[in-house]
């Protein structure tokens, strides 16, 4: 029992540092290309703006939700 | 880092680490965290309206990551979710208009402040009362038979106020419905219509997504046990933040790329308070509530007395 409970947080500690990698690289590469888009959007065309947030957080949350499922099963197989 | 939409320089680790608290209270106890996000985006120097359409547009990704593990441990209901986001959205529109109207006689911030006080306390009061009670019966009835991990794995959930929710679900106005996935056998529409609005007028006459009102009024009122009303409301949620976001947007009081860095953190912390409530019994994930509504009371209760805006 002890046992397991060491290697869940091992493999999460894992899966939060490579999840932490790939979200400062996230930072740098789609947020400065997008963050001149959206602010030329959001003072032009405020219906679309609207529209895009929705679909740009939802889309995070699909794709980001997807990331960590795969990160987690994957590390969990390799210390099995 | 610099957020040209709203004009505020904000780093961005602050952001993530808002977002992972954030994301932890909403899997596990299926609220927004609005109570929290608000005065965070504050302290940071973003404009009150930003941080209130912000915030929206964060609660919609997370609820989405924290709905989606929900229902794969079987804790969502669909049916009653897309029934409640209907009274939802027309109680917010309501509770908004209250507000413009308290705006037009002058006296919209003391009026708001008492009544988030009194309903903040309100519901931590009555579910200290009511989760103390429901644990001390439950433990007097079944000494020694059930353990907590067998208890936290059964879904079927017990109540001090069990029979006032019976009572409840006795009402019978047409169309009466079923919840089967709830375990509820029939109930009123309407009984269900005017719990979301209810949650909904809260969420626009104070901000935010009014899950500390509307997951203890399922419980409560509904008869939906505390798994169920958890992942239920945040499916929910998703549904009216995505309206309140837009409506917000087109106001110009939504900051994507900040909601979109505090979601970062949020996706992490929503999936440890999901895997969380797997090992609590419904009383004592209703306990373990109580606090947040008073952190909320006490918030509203530091502006009133030091004039401070957070």
């Amino acid at each position: 029992m002890k046992r397991d409970a060491a290697k869940s947080l091992r493999v999460f500690a894992a899966e939060l540092a490579i999840y932490a990698v790939l979200v400062t690289g996230y930072f740098f590469l789609v947020l400065h290309v997008l963050g001149g888009w959206l602010y030329r959007l959001e003072t032009q065309h405020r219906i679309l703006y609207a529209v895009v947030a929705i679909l740009l957080i939802a889309g995070q949350a699909v794709a980001l939700d997807a990331v960590t499922t795969v990160l987690f099963r994957l590390l969990r197989r390799r210390w099995r | 880092m610099f957020f040209p939409i709203s004009h505020s320089h904000i780093n961005p680790l602050y952001l993530v680490v808002v977002g992972f608290v954030i994301g932890i209270l909403g899997g596990f106890f299926g609220v927004g965290g609005s109570f929290i996000a608000g005065p965070a985006l504050r302290l940071m120097g973003v404009d009150w309206n930003f941080a209130v359409g912000t915030d929206l547009a964060h609660i919609v990704g997370k609820s989405i990551v924290a709905a989606r593990k929900h229902r794969t441990l079987g804790n969502v209901d669909l049916k009653l979710g897309m029934i409640m986001a209907l009274g939802t959205i027309g109680g917010a529109e309501g509770g908004a208009q209250l507000i413009q109207a308290l705006k037009r006689a002058g006296n919209v911030n003391t009026v708001v402040s008492w009544v988030a006080i009194v309903v903040y306390s309100g519901i931590s009061i009555f579910m200290l009362w009511e989760s103390h009670t429901t644990l001390r019966l439950h433990k007097r009835r079944s000494r020694g038979t059930v353990s907590d991990a067998k208890a936290a794995a059964s879904k079927a959930d017990h109540s001090a106020f069990g029979p006032v929710t019976k009572k409840i679900q006795r009402i019978k106005i047409w169309p009466m419905i079923s919840l089967p996935t709830s375990g509820i056998q029939e109930i009123s529409l309407w009984t269900i219509l005017l719990v979301a609005l209810i949650g909904g007028f809260f969420s626009g006459f104070l901000g935010g997504g009014a899950g500390y009102i509307r997951m203890p009024s399922m419980v409560y009122v509904l008869g939906i046990p505390t798994h169920l009303a958890v992942g239920t409301d945040l499916f929910e949620i998703i549904i009216s933040a995505s309206y309140g976001t837009f409506t917000h947007a087109i106001k110009g009081n939504v900051d994507i790329l900040i909601a979109l860095v505090m979601h970062t953190g949020a996706v992490i912390g929503a999936q440890i308070g999901v895997v969380a409530t797997q090992y609590f019994a419904g009383p004592k994930i209703r306990l373990a509530f109580v606090p947040l509504p008073l952190i909320g009371a006490a918030i509203v209760i530091y502006t009133l007395v030091t004039g401070h805006k957070l």
